[in-house]
């Protein structure tokens, strides 16, 4: 019954070995395997669908592709445009291929259609994504009907499969995402009865309720998905709006967004896992903890739009060109960078290296909730910089790295630095 | 005495894939098996309920000899207790000494050894710790080691605190000792249910589904049954109805021995990371009403914090509630502190066929070739197997062991241990599975079209998760749920989906 570790198996030879492997070819793996198939090297993307381009192929609304292509695009024109980049630059690609287990030094376990095989490369970009957080993340009671169900699954069920699974559902959340759930519902036909949002206000923009007005869906605010209920299917949605518990009639539901990156490959493997992203610690070349892994896009941290992901594949695929070619600075000159305050969600990346064209520019940090304070940097309880900061969730909030590489010299050579989100005293 | 012999001799000798065709139909009865209207032919025993004491008593039946029908009144089997429990195959140490509950426990325990590899089920011998968390409870351990040991589970013993904590390095302060019980361990409740079932089919039996009784006369020496799938006749009759057991023995006798009072367990599964806290299954120690909150691995490497005990009315609801979840996810963070930040990938609720009393309701009428088996409240997976034994013999002691070869079906693997790589066991290591569907469980294509095929077809999603674990990962089908949907098509009801007026042919969206 024990069977042999899949790594050490003899049972099958490398499928084929790659200078690099790119795991996941969405936006920032295949802009990631175009930069660096231009760059002359041999790139290999392993995706697990039959067709790559990641998530936009079934986000069929604009606006993609504005920093890419330099024109507004629908979801799945954008990912084939990306694919066909990549394909012209040389890019191979391996689909549908399941990377099944991380090995140390670039060693992937894969299976096929065909069954389990192994591959080995230089370097490995990791650029798995994000998924959403599901109804029992969100702990929504009740009983389990069908019709539960996230944006990305509702969008993959009409844009690929011309399905739909309701007529009437009600919208969890006001992110992006909870929008482009109302957009997809309105092309398939579908008439949403309400969003509903636990915040007072719209994670999205500011404006954003508008949209759903126009379109005759009424929104909630301070109003928690308490359970579902229906035998077969759904036949309601129990809301709760302060003390009052509400049912909307509905056939189904819509949990959409709560973004996670798609890490459990990397939790399961060797490579550290960053407590407040949900993904690989990183260094600002986009290095994982074991030097031949590195990661692009939403992997890093939830949750950024496809352009951002698709510029950080680029960037990253900057540090592994350099990496191959003349060797990134060594990993233990990096410095730790450690989040402190309630209010601060995650910083990305966690390890401050030197100064290099290649590799993220920008600290890239979210908060949890509403916040006005002050974001500090700080060296064994001293203040070495410091700025205002109004933020609120969900939006992006960037430091330039320069700035804190600047005020970490006036520290010596620190091993670890603390970033700290301070808020006054209400 | 040849016969007996010889079909001992041929158990096993006839591996089927538990994806083929086989067995499609006892050649006696014709009858189809997804709940087409009956044709004609008399069975010679029909089970009610294909749960999974309704599935082990159908093979005990049909590996014996008789000619076994089982009618179902849901689309799917294992659809009532049978769906949601916490998938432990007890060794007995805990029931009360020379129960009927004991008794079959242990018998059904050891048919499982016997047979889970031939039938490809998983096992993990995980062993179990009863934790004990004050001076109260830890003087109660030696009378539960003692009860152990008059039960026959004479491996266990108890352990000093610091031997605990070797054992269980994550668990929370305060533990003041545990009774260790090595036999525990974790199967997979639906696939052996399943197996059970296919088992049955494979060899003759023959399963009506969508076929609720509405009706049941005695005629001369066989029962006429009036179901929703057409009338079944058969020589004796066993009814196992779970959460249904005493509205259908009112069918049969003329009030029922017992009454259903259907209490719900809510559970909370932790993603894969988690099962690395708890090697052992995790018991509190018992109270007079239930056996408590329970932290164990589940066979497809997840983590398990549960159940709860609730009564109510509701036979067929099962629905969970954030209050209760998050109570379970604390009393879990005080057993294991390394659980807070865990990711919940799931939470399900599960209802025990409980009745006014602890004991397993047992009604037989000889004469009538008749037998209820009720009240089968919270052991019926590890019990199962041994309650078929005892229905056999309870309603023809004299019937003769196998007489013609046994079919032994092998099911899909699902199980996953993180501690063994035994992954290769599962389908997707194999050549040519199609590619994966469901990318957290790993679910290949041709597991799931598996899964719509044969006798024990799956005909609704919640029945194709049980048989593949698809959708049941961490995300929950984010990332499968159109693909199932096309190769589902025409083969769930409901439907995954339903077609678009105007289905967008290339993925684009119209103007």
């Amino acid at each position: 019954m024990s069977a042999p570790d899949p790594a050490g198996a003899s049972v099958s030879r490398p499928a084929s070995d790659c200078e690099v492997a790119i795991v996941g070819g969405g936006p920032a793996g295949l802009s990631a395997a175009t930069e660096l198939a231009q760059q002359g090297l041999d790139v290999l993307v392993l995706e697990r669908h039959a067709e790559a381009g990641g998530i936009p192929r079934h986000c069929g609304h604009p606006p993609f592709g504005m920093r890419e292509f330099g024109r507004v695009l629908r979801g799945p024109e954008y990912a084939k445009r990306l694919v066909a980049r990549a394909e012209a630059a040389g890019v191979r690609f391996l689909r549908p291929a399941s990377v099944v287990a991380l090995r140390p030094g670039g060693a992937l376990v894969i299976t096929t259609e065909a069954g389990l095989t192994h591959l080995s490369a230089r370097a490995v970009l990791l650029a798995t994504g994000v998924r959403e957080t599901t109804r029992a993340g969100r702990l929504i009671g009740g009983t389990k009907p069908a019709g539960v169900l996230n944006t990305g699954a509702l969008q993959a069920l009409v844009y690929l499969a011309g399905q739909a699974p309701f007529r009437r559902p009600v919208i969890l959340g006001s992110e992006l995402v909870s929008f482009s759930a109302l957009l997809t519902c309105r092309h398939a036909g579908i008439r949403p009865t309400a969003m509903v949002e636990p915040g007072a206000r719209p994670l999205a923009w500011r404006a954003s309720p508008l949209l759903p007005r126009l379109l005759g869906v009424p929104c909630h605010f301070g109003t928690q998905v308490e359970a579902v209920s229906g035998r077969e299917r759904v036949e309601g949605v129990v809301l709760r709006t302060g003390d009052r518990l509400w049912e909307l009639p509905a056939d189904g539901l819509i949990v959409s967004g709560g973004f996670i990156p798609e890490a459990s490959l990397i939790e399961a493997s060797h490579l550290a896992v960053d407590a407040g992203t949900g993904g690989p610690v990183v260094d600002a070349f986009g290095r994982c903890s074991d030097p031949s892994y590195f990661a692009a896009g939403n992997l890093l941290r939830p949750v950024e739009t496809a352009g951002w992901s698709w510029a950080e594949g680029k960037a990253v695929a900057g540090s592994i060109v350099q990496a191959l070619r003349s060797g990134l600075p060594d990993p233990s000159d990096a410095v730790d960078l450690v989040a402190e305050g309630a209010a601060l969600r995650y910083l990305m990346p966690q390890r401050l290296t030197p100064a290099s064209t290649a590799g993220f520019q920008a600290l890239q940090l979210r908060v949890a909730r509403p916040v006005a304070g002050t974001l500090s940097l700080r060296h064994d309880g001293l203040e070495l910089w410091r700025q205002r900061l109004r933020a609120l969730p969900e939006r992006r909030v960037v430091v330039p790295l320069d700035v804190l590489r600047r005020a970490a010299r006036t520290a010596g050579s620190p091993a670890r630095l603390t970033v700290r989100l301070e808020e006054p005293a209400s | 005495m040849e016969g007996v012999k010889q079909g001992m001799q041929q158990v096993n000798d006839q591996s089927v894939a538990a994806s083929a065709n086989a067995g499609h139909a006892s050649p006696q009865a014709g009858a189809p098996t997804r709940g087409g209207i009956a044709t004609s032919g008399r069975f010679d025993v029909a089970v009610v309920g294909a749960g999974v004491v309704g599935a082990a008593v159908a093979r005990r039946f049909q590996l014996n000899g008789a000619s076994v029908v089982v009618i179902e009144a849901a689309t799917e089997v294992l659809d009532g207790a049978s769906k949601g429990n916490s998938g432990i195959l007890h060794t007995g140490f805990d029931a009360p000494v020379g129960s009927l509950e004991a008794r079959c426990v242990i018998a059904g325990r050891e048919e499982y050894l016997a047979i889970h590899e031939s039938l490809g089920l998983p096992l993990l011998r995980t062993g179990a710790l009863v934790l004990a968390w004050d001076d109260e409870q830890a003087g109660r351990l030696p009378e539960l080691l003692a009860q152990a040991h008059a039960n026959g589970v004479t491996d266990s013993a108890l352990l000093s605190t610091a031997e605990v904590r070797a054992l269980e390095p994550s668990l929370g302060a305060g533990v003041r000792g545990a009774l260790r019980v090595p036999g525990e361990a974790i199967i997979d409740p639906w696939s052996a249910a399943h197996a059970y079932l296919l088992q049955a089919l494979a060899n003759g039996a023959t399963l009506r589904r969508s076929a609720p009784l509405t009706a049941a006369r005695r005629n001369g020496d066989e029962w006429e049954l009036d179901t929703g799938a057409g009338p079944v006749r058969a020589g004796r009759v066993v009814l196992c109805a779970g959460l249904q057991g005493d509205t259908v023995e009112r069918l049969f006798w003329p009030d029922a021995s017992f009454t259903i009072r259907p209490r719900k367990g809510q559970f909370v599964v932790y993603d894969t990371p988690a099962a690395h806290l708890a090697r052992h299954i995790l018991l509190p120690v018992p109270t007079a009403v239930t056996k408590g909150i329970v932290i164990c691995r589940t066979a497809w490497g997840k983590l398990l914090v549960g159940p709860t005990a609730e009564e109510q009315d509701s036979r067929t609801e099962a629905a969970t509630d954030p209050v209760t979840l998050r109570a379970l996810m604390t009393r879990g963070e005080q057993i294991l502190p390394g659980l807070a930040g865990q990711r919940v990938v799931a939470a399900y609720a599960g209802l025990r066929p409980a009745t006014e009393q602890k004991e397993y309701r047992i009604r037989l009428d000889a004469e009538r070739g008749l037998l209820s088996i009720g009240g089968i409240r919270s052991t019926g997976l590890s019990a199962a197997l041994g309650l078929a034994q005892h229905a056999a013999a309870l309603l023809n002691p004299a019937e003769p062991a196998a007489t013609r070869a046994v079919t032994t079906p092998r099911m899909p693997w699902l199980a996953e241990d993180p501690d063994d790589p035994g992954a290769l066991r599962r389908d997707w290591a194999q050549p040519e599975h199609g590619g994966i569907v469901c990318h957290c469980e790993l679910v290949t294509r041709r597991e799931v079209l598996a899964a719509l095929e044969g006798p024990l077809a799956a005909t609704t999603l919640a029945g194709l998760k049980r048989r593949t674990r698809v959708t049941m990962g961490r995300c929950q089908g984010f990332n499968c749920l159109a693909e199932l949907a096309t190769l589902t098509r025409g083969r769930l009801d409901p439907p995954v989906g339903e077609a678009l007026a105007a289905a967008p042919a290339d993925g684009h969206v119209r103007a």
